[in-house]
């Protein structure tokens, strides 16, 4: 008899995440690699990846539970039991890790949120939300700009002792800032420093914006890793802050435990990762919306469809589909 | 020749604006096409890129309307920038070359609606009052009947055992307010939509979700606009309750009433629909609704000074409130991904 276990797999727009649990809640096995622009790719990649290191475990995945912001997709493809937005699954991840936590920094590739628990529930959350200022590519188009990896960006920040002020309000404002205070003679260490800082005023000004800070603090998403911004959240807040050392896994460990908790069961069949999935967009055309619509298909058959802002655009069947120009 | 009116498309007010139009002032009416991305597209790019959005929505109604014929058209004017609007519109349909009337009812005061008597006299010297008074009744009626049928589908759609049967009954409602010709008409047709909609059979657990919607007036009532937030809400389950319409804000506002029961938190006017806005919101959260949804589109000054108000009624009644502001994006992930998890924390905090 085979042990249950649980898939979560949280596709952000930069990495794909991915974990195994088991039904006491301990990780069996976990991946993470980049998007790198194709979530059914990296997906598969990473079912693949993760059937290896669970071969031996004596584990069977009964459900699989997706999020991310192509969760829908992929849910589509794995047939996931739950499909869950961010806030929700890393809010539950973090909770199962750390019951006590009160504040969850998250700051990824191309969103940034903060939520609020209380006794163990969601309070309240933000995400930014028109622009995606002090984010994981801000930081790391930056750290291009000065040519420093953006994996060594934090031990340099904490070389210095007299950060550089930068212009946090927008990633426009910043880049220029930069430019001038690199031209006039700042240091590398200032101005990387001064950059970690101003990813933290931004995000506390934007996001964080009207909540009250308690602790404890769990920091998660890529940026952090960045050991500088960690040292920024710290003075800014006044509190100490928790990097976990499987943070980057928070969502997709959240996925995980709702797929567990969904009680939906089926055994999952770890083949996807061979199999052909594509998507086509067709413009509906049928109004000037022109909606896009998304159709998946495996191997040739189409399997969902989604877009359509009215029904004159829903694609159930393939009859149906040629009728769409 | 007789001049086609038309007004920038607005929810579904168009219809007692119509019967306004033909009825009362004996004009022909242009209804403007539904509004798509189009409509969107054509505003946005004549407009200056820092207007708020119903500025832009505007916009392109016109210019899609003057397409399908029309060539007089008339702005309601408001209580914020939306005043000036009417001139800046028609400077920019001149500079675009087009050719129309321009009547701007920002000219007139709302509360007395003799005063519009005036404006309407640019659209047909001739009209007659009475038949001008007797439309405008009707058309109030109208629109008081529209605003309570939405009323009740924002109660119950969220529950409806067989999709799409509110929006159907909704919809033939609306076929029917097109072909009445009397207040009596008007009466009938909605006493018969509310019989029917009562027949329609629902699921609604004794203590559904409930959640407030407030926010800034053309984006909070005009469903292309907010990316249709009231039905997606409905989808997942509760009941949304709105009390910002056109008839509760034109017909019967009470203005001193709120001014007093909000006075613990808000002691001026802070313009447009925010004094509304504080208002339903904190009736709601003493009520013990579940959760408020703030909309308004970007850069709305009055209700963006609302929001620390509203932050202080959130901590103070423990009710969460999710804010929302719309500019000209499309894309509806992004506002899925915010619905979906207020949702998931309102369930999580009443089974707690």
């Amino acid at each position: 008899m085979k042990k249950k276990a649980y898939l979560g797999i949280d596709i952000g727009s930069i990495s794909t995440k991915g974990v195994v649990i088991d039904g006491g809640r301990r990780i069996v096995a976990s991946e993470y690699l980049w998007t790198e622009g194709n979530p059914i790719e990296a997906s598969k990649r990473l079912i693949g990846i993760l059937a290896g290191k669970i071969k031996d475990t004596g584990c069977e995945v009964v459900s699989v539970g997706t999020t991310g912001s192509a969760r829908k997709l992929i849910g589509v493809i794995t047939g996931a039991a739950v499909v869950k937005n961010e806030i929700t699954a890393h809010a539950v991840g973090t909770i199962t890790t750390y019951p006590d936590v009160r504040t969850i920094f998250e700051i990824g590739g191309q969103d940034s949120k903060i939520i609020l628990i209380e006794d163990g529930i969601v309070a309240d959350y933000a995400m930014n939300t028109l622009c995606a200022a002090g984010t994981g590519s801000f930081l790391s188009s930056q750290a291009a700009r000065l040519g420093v990896a953006v994996e060594e960006f934090g031990n340099i920040a904490l070389k210095s002792a007299n950060p550089t002020p930068i212009a946090a309000r927008c990633t426009v404002f910043a880049e220029s800032d930069l430019v001038h205070k690199a031209q006039i003679g700042h240091s590398k260490e200032d101005i990387i420093a001064g950059l970690c800082k101003a990813v933290v005023l931004n995000y506390l000004n934007n996001v964080g914006k009207g909540k009250k800070i308690h602790p404890p603090i769990v920091f998660q998403g890529g940026v952090s890793k960045n050991v500088g911004v960690v040292k920024a959240f710290e003075d800014a807040t006044g509190y100490p802050v928790i990097v976990d050392k499987n943070g980057h896994l928070t969502g997709a460990f959240g996925a995980a435990i709702l797929a567990m908790k969904s009680g939906k069961e089926k055994a999952f069949d770890f083949s996807v990762a061979d199999t052909d999935f594509r998507t086509k967009g067709v413009t509906c055309g049928l109004c000037a919306n022109n909606c896009e619509i998304i159709c998946v298909y495996q191997e040739s058959s189409l399997i969902d469809a989604w877009g359509n802002k009215c029904e004159r655009g829903a694609i159930q069947t393939k009859r149906q589909f040629a009728g769409v120009r | 020749m007789k001049r086609k009116v038309t007004f920038p498309h607005f929810g579904d007010y168009c219809i007692p604006l119509e019967f306004l139009v033909t009825r009362g002032l004996e004009m022909d009416y242009v209804t403007p096409p539904p509004m798509t991305k189009r409509t969107l597209e054509l505003g946005a790019k004549y407009s200056p890129d820092y207007v708020c959005a119903p500025f832009k929505y505007n916009l392109g109604s016109y210019i899609e309307a003057i397409e399908c014929g029309a060539d007089m058209l008339v702005q309601t004017g408001g209580a914020c920038r939306l005043g000036y609007y009417g001139e800046l519109h028609e400077q920019i349909l001149r500079d675009l070359g087009y050719r129309f009337d321009f009547v701007n009812l920002a000219r007139a005061d709302y509360s007395k609606p003799y005063t519009l008597l005036a404006e309407f006299k640019k659209v047909n010297p001739d009209f007659s009052v009475a038949k001008v008074a007797a439309a405008l009744l009707s058309a109030v009626k109208m629109a008081e009947c529209m605003d309570r049928v939405d009323d009740y589908v924002r109660r119950n759609i969220g529950f409806e055992v067989e999709n799409g049967s509110f929006e159907a009954e909704k919809q033939r409602f609306l076929s029917d307010l097109r072909r009445c010709e009397t207040k009596k008409d008007v009466t009938a047709a909605f006493q018969q939509c509310m019989d029917n909609m009562k027949a329609i059979p629902t699921e609604k657990p004794k203590k559904p979700i409930k959640v407030a919607i407030v926010g800034e007036y053309y984006t909070i009532m005009d469903p292309f606009s907010n990316h249709n937030i009231e039905r997606e809400m409905a989808k997942m389950g509760m009941v949304i309750e709105r009390w910002m319409n056109l008839s509760n804000s034109m017909f019967h506002y009470p203005e001193k009433e709120i001014a007093r029961k909000i006075r613990g938190y808000s002691k001026y006017n802070m313009g447009a629909t925010s004094m509304a806005t504080i208002d339903v919101a904190l009736t709601c959260a003493k009520k013990g609704y579940d959760g408020i949804i703030h909309v308004k589109s970007f850069g709305c000054t009055p209700e963006m000074d609302s929001i620390p108000v509203l932050q202080n009624i959130s901590s103070d009644y423990k009710i969460p409130i999710l804010y929302f502001s719309f500019d000209s994006q499309t894309g509806d992930t992004g506002i899925q991904t915010r619905l979906e998890a207020f949702y998931d924390m309102i369930v999580m905090r009443k089974r707690a």
